[in-house]
């Protein structure tokens, strides 16, 4: 086919009717040629491969949860029984600040972060997300902050101010040491990588899809790690500004919330919440798309009410901006006021009914198949459940007068970030370990791994309604013998480490399973979306023919036959010449132009190494180090953004669509 | 004489064995209506769990032919359940809002005007409890009196950082914002102890900031309010010591009718009272009061003497509380010196430094701390 409308044959191909055909052996060689990473150190650091981005967040962030857990129980041993000893509060300060620093931030979206960027150009038909190094990039800045607050920690000087770091408390006057500036440094490393990743997901959503892939038959996990995503975009940058104007407080002598001076401490609040409660939904509805495309898979039928459960997603979200005083109904703001947060608070439950409803319908109208993966899925439901009813006990304003700041706050917030986070995050481990790794997971372990994690889990949890509702208040190192709290934080220490060795059981499994388990085909589970019509792991380049889609499960379509319309996975655009995917529109994703993807680069590493640098001089006082270091990121930039031929996308590409068009 | 010390296990010790029991208990007007509201929310949140995971267990275990076994297939489209599921959901929640917000108009603020104001600061790591103004003024530390019956109005005020009030069967809590001056109401239907306990994490000791409320009936209240509003007697030459302990003082009850009868001891009945043991523990309470000025007036207030501190609670009336270090200790002779030399070691990363004491500086302090009833 000719290439190239230009009279000179050495300009690039601006215009190009791309190949369409089947792929063989030979093809595939060189696609795979083509889109793998060089080997060694130089591939380590400089892949863009989303699917090592991926397993790179998956298990850096369970290696996060577990230093979080090991936390926990260090705490639970020291509050077991009256009068503990085994920590000084300072110490058991440090560790419930860094437990839930580690749980919120360095895990929980973290790991969604994982299975998104791992699945989403599989689920869409795409061959890599839209921007490859930025997404290498949120990775490194997200390793760099952690790495960043677990070095601080080991040396005592981990944010200790509680997570929600209140001032006046962080502020310089009353935490004098660099804790407060630590977690500062932290917060804005995280927030780029956030926000980075963010903006990478929304794009890839709106540009990346498979030809046919209209935005209604995209996966519910991509719905709500769009949803997350868009919300991050907004909330994030109040968090920020909190943080950064703290910092100034502490190290410049500005006033933001220096009372002596004027300012205002619930500013601080007011920030951070607007933040925090946007943030705890971003880390809850991918978990929830998660169970929302893995229940279909083991309840042999589609989701029912796909639509009224994308819906939801994003109306639950929405209603997640304007529920944040309800972490504030004990601030002394006007009873008016706090009415309409409260109200509000108890509406957001009803998206939340709407799926809860879908998934118990899907179950109840398919035919369930007892794997682990279902086990979690299934448990989920319950505990999701549990949690959302605590939660709308507290959203009773003078309820919440008596429930906040005790530790039925607590039980809440872990029946709902344990229930509808690591559940999910398990089951939906074991159910695309087969596509990580190309072998199963060994069944019956995983089936007790399932219930030791959701027995514990009860056992220990469900006790701190109790001790809230008995007066016990959060964050206290230790209590008296006289309060009546003893019974139940015993019951609860014993049922977290039950928990914990579930989650052993769990190590246990991924480790011998993955050199050992039993291989794996394309489709083990006979599931229906397109991520399984692949080989498990997938080569490098994902579809060597990009996909024309004609429903939500395209894997099912013969069997449920609702449509004459049948998907085309086996023939279709080639994209060969170079690192190539297809660009569609927006809502019918219909093809619109070829994107020249970039190859693998050194630049996303460094510029988070020197962003890392630059804020580690900030908090060293050292200023000359800050300085070069920002020099640097500006050389890493101009790196990264230097123009290069082969990424040249000057002109949309009119694709022959009497193939791949509606 | 020194006053009854009030024991932890006190017999009108609201409570009992969970005295932060809010969930069971309610003394008040203040957190009654709330009390009810928990168990409505309760019950139906239970109940609310009880039927998914009924309805759950029933979608997983109910019977299906086994020709259908792991075949594909969408045999059902019902999106009527869903409808169902959710209009019913909607209808509870909307009810349970309605309910939480007639409550919160019921809690919100007193039925009537308060009869009595106090302003409460929280420091790290106790609470400064101020009554009255003017020349009616005084202050008194980690232990609040109240009239019961009557709606009292606090005023939450904090001099460091963010604390929180809440005496969880009284009322619920309020945060003490520095710079804000925040309010509540809280009303006490019966006398008796209850407890109190800051919620708002401040430092290393937040979790010993735990204050009294002592609700009493009218007459009781006004005694203690007058009593209080009296300085320390000095325990100088010129007017005798009162401090011969005696051995029927030491499980005196709350409202003790004999204690507010008790009039102020004058010179001559105490010279007359008073055998020679009293010169011994007079000469002691003398140097302890030297002492104190010198190593604890900077800090502490005790009103009719020189001591003027503003840091730490005002010790005027200090044998009259129930507990020491915000509810860490129980108010004993013993524990009064404990707590002086070597309060880092019962409440480390309090303000107060462990005070280097001579045995002869722990009689004398002991015997002038004995004196401040």
């Amino acid at each position: 086919m000719p290439t190239s409308p230009s009279a000179d044959r050495n300009a690039p191909a601006l215009m190009r009717v791309p190949e369409r055909g089947r792929a063989d052996a030979a093809l595939k060689r060189r696609l795979q040629a083509i889109w793998e990473a060089p080997p060694g150190w130089r591939g380590f650091l400089s892949t863009v491969d989303h699917k090592t981005i991926g397993l790179r967040y998956l298990v850096t962030a369970f290696i996060f949860l577990l230093l979080g857990g090991v936390e926990a129980l260090l705490m639970r041993v020291q509050l077991a029984g009256p009068n503990g000893t085994l920590l000084t509060p300072e110490q058991y300060n440090q560790l419930f600040t860094m437990h839930g620093v580690t749980m919120i931030f360095l895990y929980s979206l973290p790991m969604l972060s994982g299975f998104s960027n791992y699945l989403w150009p599989l689920l869409i038909g795409s061959r890599d997300m839209a921007f490859p190094r930025l997404n290498a990039l949120s990775y490194w800045v997200f390793l760099f902050a952690g790495l960043l607050l677990y070095a601080s920690f080991s040396l005592g000087a981990g944010p200790d101010a509680g997570w929600f770091n209140y001032v006046p408390f962080s502020g310089r006057e009353f935490s004098p040491g660099p804790n407060a500036d630590v977690y500062a440094m932290g917060m804005l490393l995280l927030g780029v990588s956030t926000t980075v990743g963010s903006v990478n997901f929304i794009v890839t959503l709106f540009r990346m899809r498979a030809p046919g892939m209209s935005i209604n038959r995209v996966p519910i996990l991509v719905w709500g790690t769009l949803t997350a995503s868009v919300a991050n975009l907004l909330a994030i940058p109040a968090v920020s500004l909190a943080f950064f104007l703290l910092w100034m407080d502490r190290q410049v002598g500005t006033h933001f919330f220096d009372v002596a001076a004027g300012g205002k401490p619930l500013l601080w609040q007011h920030l951070f919440w607007i933040f925090g409660h946007p943030w705890v939904y971003a880390v809850v509805l991918p978990a929830m798309g998660i169970v929302s495309d893995g229940l279909p898979t083991f309840c042999r039928r589609p989701l029912v009410g796909y639509s009224a459960v994308a819906l939801s997603t994003m109306a639950t979200m929405l209603l997640g901006f304007e529920v944040w005083i309800h972490h504030m109904f004990a601030t002394g703001l006007p009873n008016l006021a706090l009415s309409f947060f409260g109200a509000a608070s108890m509406v957001i439950s009803i998206p939340s009914a709407v799926t809860v409803f879908a998934w118990i319908a899907t179950i109840w109208l398919g035919k369930p198949v007892f794997k682990t993966p279902f086990l979690f899925f299934a448990g989920f439901v319950l505990l999701f459940v549990m949690g959302g009813v605590s939660g709308v006990m507290t959203a009773a304003v003078p309820l919440d007068w008596q429930l906040n700041e005790t530790y039925f706050v607590v039980a809440h917030l872990h029946y709902v970030l344990l229930g509808i986070n690591v559940f999910p995050v398990i089951g939906g481990i074991h159910y695309w370990f087969p596509k990580f790794s190309g072998r199963m997971m060994h069944e019956r372990l995983g089936a007790w791994s399932f219930w030791v994690m959701f027995i514990g889990f009860n056992i220990g949890f469900f006790p701190m309604h109790i001790s809230g509702l008995l007066g016990m208040p959060r964050r206290i190192y230790t209590y008296a013998a006289d309060s009546g709290w003893s019974t139940a934080n015993l019951v609860t220490t014993l049922g977290s480490f039950l928990f914990a060795f579930g989650i052993l059981m769990f190590i246990a499994n991924v480790v011998w399973s993955w050199r050992r388990g039993a291989v794996a085909g394309d489709n083990p589970w006979q599931a229906p979306t397109l991520e399984w019509s692949i080989p498990s792991p997938p080569p490098a380049y994902n579809f060597a023919v990009i996909p024309s889609i004609e429903s939500r499960y395209p894997l099912w379509e013969d069997m449920l036959d609702e449509t004459p319309q049948r998907s085309e996975l086996d023939e279709g655009l080639l994209l060969t010449q170079g690192r190539e995917t297809i660009g569609s529109t927006a809502l019918d994703a219909l093809p619109d132009v070829i994107l020249k993807m970039p190859g693998d680069a050194y630049s996303p590493f460094y510029l988070a190494l020197f962003m890392t640098g630059a804020l580690v001089g900030l908090l060293l006082h050292a200023w000359w180090l800050a300085a070069a270091m920002t020099l640097a990121c500006a050389a890493s930039l101009v790196c990264w953004m230097w123009p290069s031929a082969s990424l040249l996308q000057r002109l949309p590409i009119v694709v022959d669509t009497e193939a791949g068009g509606a | 004489m020194p006053l009854a010390l009030k024991t932890a296990a006190s017999p009108s010790d609201a409570g009992g064995s969970a005295p932060f029991n809010y969930f069971l208990h309610s003394h008040g007007p203040a957190s009654a209506p709330t009390l009810y509201l928990g168990w409505v929310l309760a019950a139906i949140c239970a109940a609310v769990c009880v039927l998914i995971a009924g309805l759950l267990a029933y979608a997983i275990w109910r019977r299906r032919a086994a020709s259908e076994r792991d075949v594909i297939g969408d045999p059902g489209r019902s999106l009527r359940w869903i409808g169902i599921g959710t209009a019913l959901s909607t209808v509870v929640l909307c009810g349970l809002a309605a309910y939480a917000l007639t409550v919160l108009a019921e809690v919100g603020a007193p039925p009537r005007a308060a009869a009595l104001s106090i302003a409460v600061t929280g420091y790290d790591w106790w609470w400064r409890i101020d009554y009255g103004d003017g020349a009616q003024r005084f202050s008194t530390a980690n232990e609040l009196h109240i009239p019961v019956g009557v709606p009292v109005r606090v005023r939450l005020d904090s001099a460091d950082v963010i604390h929180a009030f809440w005496v969880p069967q009284l009322a619920g809590k309020t945060q003490m914002i520095p710079g804000v001056s925040n309010e509540q109401w809280l009303q006490a239907d019966a006398p008796g102890l209850y407890r109190g306990e800051c919620t708002q994490f401040c430092g290393a000791q937040h979790a010993h900031m735990a204050f009294d409320v002592i609700a009493q009936s009218p007459a009781d209240f006004a005694a203690w309010r007058e009593r209080q509003q009296r300085g320390a007697a000095p325990p100088s030459p010129d007017i005798a010591a009162h401090s011969t302990p005696s051995p029927d003082i030491a499980a005196r009850p709350t409202s003790s009718p004999d204690i507010a009868a008790r009039p102020a001891p004058s010179p001559d009945m105490l010279a007359q009272s008073a055998p020679s043991g009293a010169d011994a523990s007079q000469r002691l309470s003398i140097a302890g009061q030297a002492l104190f000025m010198d190593r604890c007036a900077g800090c502490h207030t005790v009103r009719g003497s020189e001591a003027r501190g503003e840091h730490g609670p005002d010790l005027t009336h200090l044998l009259d509380r129930r507990m020491l270090g915000a509810g860490l200790l129980t108010n004993t002779a013993a524990h009064r010196i404990d707590w002086v030399a070597r309060v880092q070691s019962y409440k480390p990363g309090a303000r107060m430094p462990d005070i280097a004491l001579s045995a002869a500086d722990r009689a004398d302090l002991g015997a002038y701390l004995d004196t401040l009833q």
